[in-house]
């Protein structure tokens, strides 16, 4: 464009002259909504977060003042009970993350490859089967799921044939690693991981694993979101050329070592943006929080996003509420790039291409 | 690329300054308003005046609004009931926008924090009726020596009991347990397969009961308390029946409160507020329940009281009227038909023969007035104590000295 544009600017023709300001005009809509209902929010919530502004009245007016660093201080830093919730929440969406992430994207995965068969009888049906949780609302859904893991519900029901007696789920604060542990009779950390600790919880007790409360969320976030990725999947898997994979048939290659040598590698922008959006969508576990347990039982079900609004809307902490926002904030970017990281474009190992006796390159795309 | 650039620039300064102009030409509107403020210091104007209620449901809205109205036929102000569907949340969202409700529902654990914020007007002092209110009422709504807002109606908690299971395990009302050893025995009797002798929920404000019958509390005299040994005998206390399982959580018998387990059979004694009544005819009408006073424990007679005050803004342009609207709100004849049409206990002493009179059932949740205690105040208390909640939902498991121990380090943070 750049290049083609160069000879026009010098000419006389004027015909282009009006285009940037056109440009602006259509535009300008999009960037006041976006300025006025992001940006400038943003912006103050910014502001907020390192200001004792107490809820009374506009932040900017003159009563208020700059506090530095104490907000996110007080969250991080000072040992009381607002760090040890703060622990609490990263610690419950730690593990939310850790479980959700690779067990939705696995499971959308497969079911986009099962759907995307040519042979499958009903594929319409099965794919709209699979999506039909990611359209229903959340609110719907976790109303839906306090139902089923009641101590009494259908779940425990079903748990009852296969002589299993169910946890009272969504009242279970029992970490399940503590559990696993109990089983073969550890109940107490060590004294190396009891005593020690970050942001006022101690190392054993993140490594509690998530509750059974949270265990009971992990399902429905994977229930839930496994279908949009699926199609997300699936629109991926359209777009590979069949000639690749046919090319690997005439060589002889297996099913598997299809699956996992060619239409895997192919798929590597589709698994970067689903496990973008999956890594965003986990840490910011919201509503199904507020619905459901707001935080209970024994705080297990906090998370930094709800406990963001509970410190600003209920305890009146606005400028601690603000200062966790963006330290949620940070931690998505981080883990983003981190991920676009390790699924970065590596050249071929050498020990690779002399696999290939082909002197093309073989670098994928 | 350099003209793109510069524009770019442009187009976001343009933004910004477009949205800062915005936001102080929004900013100017908090502060300048003119209104007169008469002797006492409160705003008076012609402006109406907006009620914001969380209320339990259409009894309560059409009590509220029709004595609002009748008020307002008397004083040709207006008023405009709104009722919450997120009371804290949408208090917020009109303080900070500078133009909350004139007067609203607070709750005793919110108060000290909005009022530390300037959002409160203190106008306790003023009222014409202000020595008619119980005096624990009263202290629980004063912040640093200033009488608040005036408590709008209270409740207390007493124990509910299930008369057929009463009668089926051979108690009479002789029986009515007096004391903790009372209780146990009772709770004892009462317990089978299918039920639980006692249930309650797994919070501070069930639990706390023991602990002020055992003496104890959270906060005394401006002091944290919580590690007061008769704090951990109280909880030992609980421990112990929750571990021979005459004692239960609600939670832990299928039920999400209290009155649930009554409700559902699961338990044949809940302690529970009087707020239990209206659930239990609305749900469970068939079942026949006797209420009783609490068991005295080793520190004497002891229960939690709960109670909302009628809060009034600083930003209110019409302060005057408003406090006239809550001296008729908080009269006995307001607070007596509130009483009838949604259940809590009128909140002044002149109106307590008349409710006795017409809930004589009921008495036991009044005679808690007496002796109650109440959860603690102080800004950021209320995290306190949803953090001890959370610790006492394992009490069965835990050591009772170190929940309460965390909690007084906690309580201390926030207690001075």
């Amino acid at each position: 464009m750049a290049v083609k544009a160069a000879p026009r600017r010098g000419g006389a023709s004027g015909l282009r002259r009006g285009e940037a300001a056109a440009g602006w005009l259509f535009t300008a809509p999009v960037i006041a909504i976006l300025g006025v209902f992001l940006l400038i929010p943003v912006l103050m919530a910014l502001w907020v977060s390192v200001s004792d502004w107490a809820g009374r009245g506009s932040p900017l007016s003159g009563s208020v003042s700059f506090v530095g660093a104490d907000n996110f201080a007080a969250v991080l830093g000072d040992g009381g009970l607002a760090t040890k919730d703060f622990g609490t929440a990263l610690r419950n969406n730690t593990w939310y993350v850790l479980l959700v992430v690779p067990l939705q994207t696995a499971l959308a995965l497969f079911l986009a490859v099962l759907v995307n068969r040519a042979m499958l009888r009903g594929r319409g049906f099965f794919r709209t089967a699979y999506y039909f949780p990611s359209v229903t609302s959340t609110v719907a859904i976790t109303v839906l799921w306090t139902f089923l893991f009641t101590a009494s519900g259908a779940v425990n029901d079903v748990l009852s044939w296969f002589g299993i007696n169910g946890p009272n789920w969504f009242n279970d604060p029992r970490g399940i690693l503590h559990l696993a542990l109990g089983t073969i009779g550890v109940d107490t950390g060590p004294a190396s991981l009891t005593e020690g600790g970050a942001l006022g919880v101690s190392w054993w007790e993140w490594l509690a694993g998530p509750s059974v409360a949270m265990s009971a969320y992990i399902l429905m976030a994977v229930f839930t979101t496994s279908g949009t990725f699926m199609l997300i999947f699936l629109a991926g898997l359209q777009n590979l050329g069949a000639d690749v994979d046919e090319a690997a048939m005439m060589d002889g290659a297996n099913g598997w070592q299809r699956f996992w040598r060619i239409t895997l590698p192919q798929l590597r922008p589709t698994l970067f943006t689903v496990l973008t959006l999956g890594l965003i969508g986990c840490w910011q576990v919201f509503d199904q929080i507020y619905t459901g347990t707001r935080g209970a039982p024994s705080k297990t079900t906090l998370t930094p996003a709800y406990l963001s609004y509970q410190t600003a809307f209920q305890n009146q902490e606005w400028g601690q509420g603000a200062a966790i926002a963006f330290i949620l904030f940070v931690i998505i970017v981080v883990f983003t790039l981190l991920q676009r990281w390790v699924l970065r474009d590596r050249p071929v190992s050498k020990r690779r291409i002399r696999a290939y006796e082909s002197p093309s390159k073989g670098a994928s795309s | 690329m350099t003209r793109h650039t510069t524009r770019a620039v442009f187009g976001t300064g343009a933004v910004l300054l477009a949205g800062a102009l915005v936001l102080t030409g929004c900013g100017s509107g908090f502060a300048g308003d003119d209104q007169k403020d008469d002797a006492e210091g409160l705003t008076s104007s012609d402006d109406a005046l907006t009620l914001l209620i969380g209320s339990s449901g259409d009894a309560e809205t059409a009590a509220v609004q029709s004595a609002v109205d009748d008020w307002s036929a008397e004083s040709g102000t207006d008023v405009k009931v709104q009722v919450a569907s997120n009371l804290d949340q949408e208090l917020s969202q009109g303080f900070a926008a500078g133009e909350p409700a004139d007067l609203f529902y607070l709750s005793a654990d919110q108060a000290s924090g909005y009022a530390s914020n300037g959002s409160l007007q203190a106008y306790g002092d003023q009222l014409s009726n202000k020595d008619d209110f119980y005096p624990s009422l009263v202290e629980n709504f004063t912040v640093d020596d200033t009488f608040i807002c005036a408590p709008k109606d209270f409740s207390t908690l007493a124990l509910v009991i299930n008369s057929r299971m009463w009668a089926d395990a051979g108690l009479t009302d002789a029986d009515l347990p007096k004391s903790w050893d009372d209780l146990a025995t009772v709770a004892q009797k009462l317990t089978t397969p299918e039920h639980v002798g006692l249930a309650f929920g797994a919070e501070y404000q069930r639990v706390g009961v023991f602990m002020a019958e055992a003496g104890g509390g959270l906060v005394q005299d401006g002091k944290a308390i919580a590690d007061d040994p008769a704090n951990v005998e109280a909880l030992d206390y609980v421990k112990a029946h929750l571990a021979d399982g005459t004692f239960a959580y609600a939670k832990d018998v299928g039920a999400g409160w209290g009155g649930e387990a009554l409700g559902k059979e699961s338990a044949a004694m809940v302690i529970e507020g009087n707020w239990i009544t209206g659930a239990l005819s609305n749900d469970y009408s068939s079942l026949e329940y006797t209420v009783a006073e609490l068991p005295e424990g080793p520190g004497g007679k002891g229960t939690l009281q709960f109670t909302n005050c009628w809060g009034m803004a600083a930003d209110s342009p019409n302060q005057q009227a408003a406090l006239d609207l809550v001296e008729y709100l908080t009269s006995a004849d307001s607070q007596l038909a509130f009483s009838e049409a949604f259940g809590p206990m009128p909140s002044i002493k002149s109106a307590a023969s008349d409710w006795t009179a017409a809930n004589e059932t009921l008495k036991p949740f009044l005679a808690g007035a007496e002796y109650a205690q109440f959860p603690p105040n102080q800004a950021g208390s209320a995290d306190v104590i949803a953090d001890f909640n959370s610790q006492l939902e394992s009490l069965k498991t835990a050591d009772p000295k170190t929940i309460l121990d965390s909690v007084q380090s906690n309580l201390e943070a926030v207690v001075e």
